[in-house]
């Protein structure tokens, strides 16, 4: 009897705790919009995190995108040989990274990239009371500091995301018309005729700033919220790898299944 | 230094204005948790050095978060210039920080800026002085901490001293009335404390500023001090004047000064008694 009590005991701490938790997180996402305005005065701060959470990714989404195009390029090639519809891989190729590889693939190399980095920059800033001295300053950390990360977040994602399928697309070309053989004008126009601007690209690209607030709030929630000690900023730290990555890959299911049912 | 042996009254009556007054503040961090502070006053004049002082954990930091805003008293009041910290709105509060300096124990300077960008901060977000302006007044500010020289340096190429005197130089970016320091002479190299301790008297009495420090050096505290506070229990534990605290006999103040390991302050943390931990009869 007292097991079940514990267990319900338990139950009810675990979803109270979510509970608070997620409303500490809207709560704070609001406050960091509602700040956010002062931004258009001073857009040189969000322009230093493009350049600390967006071009520092670069070298991994664009090295990751090649090989995961060399892969779709092969694996397409060895499916579609047995339809005889080779000649469809660039649309494959396409098709699997504007709608699905690309933001996907990208809101998680940038989750274990930047998101990380976000959470034990502002873990260690709150640890070394970088944010209390800042309040004390009569300057707010979170219009101060975490509104520009957001938006260099928000910003970044849909960039990166373009170019990890821009690359993705030439690793697919590179696999499949000079190491395979198939015809580069088929390639190419297979493509052009298969992929929809507005609701295979642009479908694409709202997926992405979606990961792109999803991924960034999360790492900067974390590591506003953490625990001001080396196992605190650590922990918060893996919480970010790990919640978000499963945030994008339910919020992926989600978009996919109101874009693209019929 | 003032005159010699000055009375707690002489003090109190040769200074300007109150410009903190903290009145039967009550405060724990929880509902239900432990009484940090109960029914505490204290009040800090302008053109004063006060000093906290007191073991740790005994809620010496908290007075300063709570004369900052950064919490908020169960009941009672703590007056800022007049005004009550703990009813302002968020812009009030703002406003009254600006007039406020705070220095963190290990000065919490932002590791991302170099040690002139760590001083002009409060500058650049509160001030739309031109380049040339704020470079000037950032150079003086070095200056008057001995560091104009150190400006291009980052944080982590500089010493806790230097880093706490960088962190001072922010402080008094912004020329405010009240400076409020935070253990400053914690982990100093002799020379570096002090350093610290006299740039804290000098700053004050160049700036007509009101300096709160807390600390547990005595030897450094009782220079430059003109009134210090022993909080014991949440409360006052015992006031006065270096001299006539140096004078007690009250047995807190006697075991904190010489250092004694045993007394009012326990040096066994409660528990069980060593016969009933050891399984041994008396």
């Amino acid at each position: 009897m007292t097991a079940i009590l514990n267990l319900f005991g338990d139950l009810g701490f675990f979803i109270r705790r979510n509970l608070i938790s997620l409303g500490l997180a809207t709560r704070m996402f609001a406050a960091v919009i509602w700040r956010s305005g002062f931004l258009l005065k001073r857009p040189r701060l969000v322009v230093d995190q493009i350049l600390f959470v967006g071009n520092h990714s670069f070298v991994i989404i664009a090295v990751s995108g090649l090989f995961v195009g060399f892969v779709l390029g092969l694996q397409g090639y060895y499916t579609l040989n047995r339809y005889g519809s080779e000649q469809a891989l660039g649309l494959l190729v396409a098709l699997s990274l504007t709608r699905e590889l690309g933001p996907v693939i990208t809101a998680l190399l940038f989750a274990g990239r930047a998101g990380t980095s976000l959470t034990a920059e502002i873990g260690l800033m709150k640890a070394g009371e970088q944010l209390s001295a800042m309040e004390m300053m009569a300057v707010d950390p979170l219009g101060r500091v975490i509104a520009p990360r957001l938006w260099a977040g928000i910003i970044s994602m849909p960039i990166l995301a373009t170019i990890f399928t821009a690359v993705g697309v030439m690793g697919g070309y590179f696999v499949g018309v000079p190491l395979i053989g198939v015809d580069s004008g088929a390639f190419w126009s297979q493509m052009q005729g298969g992929v929809d601007l507005f609701s295979d690209i642009g479908n694409g690209l709202i997926k992405s700033l979606v990961f792109g607030v999803a991924v960034t709030f999360i790492a900067l929630y974390q590591g506003y919220e953490a625990k001001p000690t080396p196992e605190g900023v650590s922990q918060a730290t893996t919480r970010t790898v790990v919640i978000s990555s499963l945030s994008v890959l339910a919020l992926d299911f989600l978009l996919t299944a109101m874009m693209f049912s019929n | 230094m003032n005159s010699p042996q000055p009375s707690s009254l002489d003090v109190k009556k040769s200074l300007g204005e109150v410009v903190v007054s903290i009145k039967d503040v009550n405060f724990s961090y929880a509902p239900g948790e432990r009484q940090i502070l109960s029914g505490l006053n204290m009040e800090f004049r302008r053109g004063q050095v006060v000093a906290v002082m007191g073991g740790s954990g005994c809620g010496k930091t908290t007075i300063l978060r709570l004369i900052g805003g950064q919490f908020t008293a169960q009941s009672g009041q703590v007056l800022f210039e007049g005004q009550d910290i703990g009813k302002m709105s968020s812009k009030e509060l703002m406003a009254a920080r600006r007039r406020m300096g705070m220095l963190f124990q290990f000065g919490a300077l932002f590791t991302d800026l170099s040690v002139f960008e760590n001083v002009a901060f409060p500058l650049r977000e509160h001030t739309d002085l031109s380049e040339e302006l704020l470079r000037s007044l950032v150079l003086m500010k070095l200056n008057a901490v001995g560091l104009r020289g150190a400006r291009d340096l980052m944080p982590s190429q500089i010493s806790g001293g230097m880093a706490r005197r960088v962190a001072l130089a922010r402080a008094i970016a912004l020329d405010p009335p009240l400076i409020m320091y935070d253990e400053p002479f914690a982990g100093l190299d002799p020379i570096s404390l002090g350093i610290t301790a006299r740039l804290i008297r000098d700053l004050n009495n160049a700036l007509g500023a009101t300096s709160l420090l807390v600390t547990h050096d005595v030897e450094e505290t009782f220079e430059i001090a003109d009134y210090v506070y022993f909080i014991a229990n949440g409360s006052i534990g015992a006031q006065g004047t270096p001299e006539e605290l140096s004078r007690s006999t009250d047995p807190f103040v006697r075991q904190f000064l010489d250092a004694a390991p045993d007394g009012p302050v326990p040096f066994h943390y409660p528990g069980q008694s060593l016969e009933e931990d050891f399984g041994v009869r008396a």
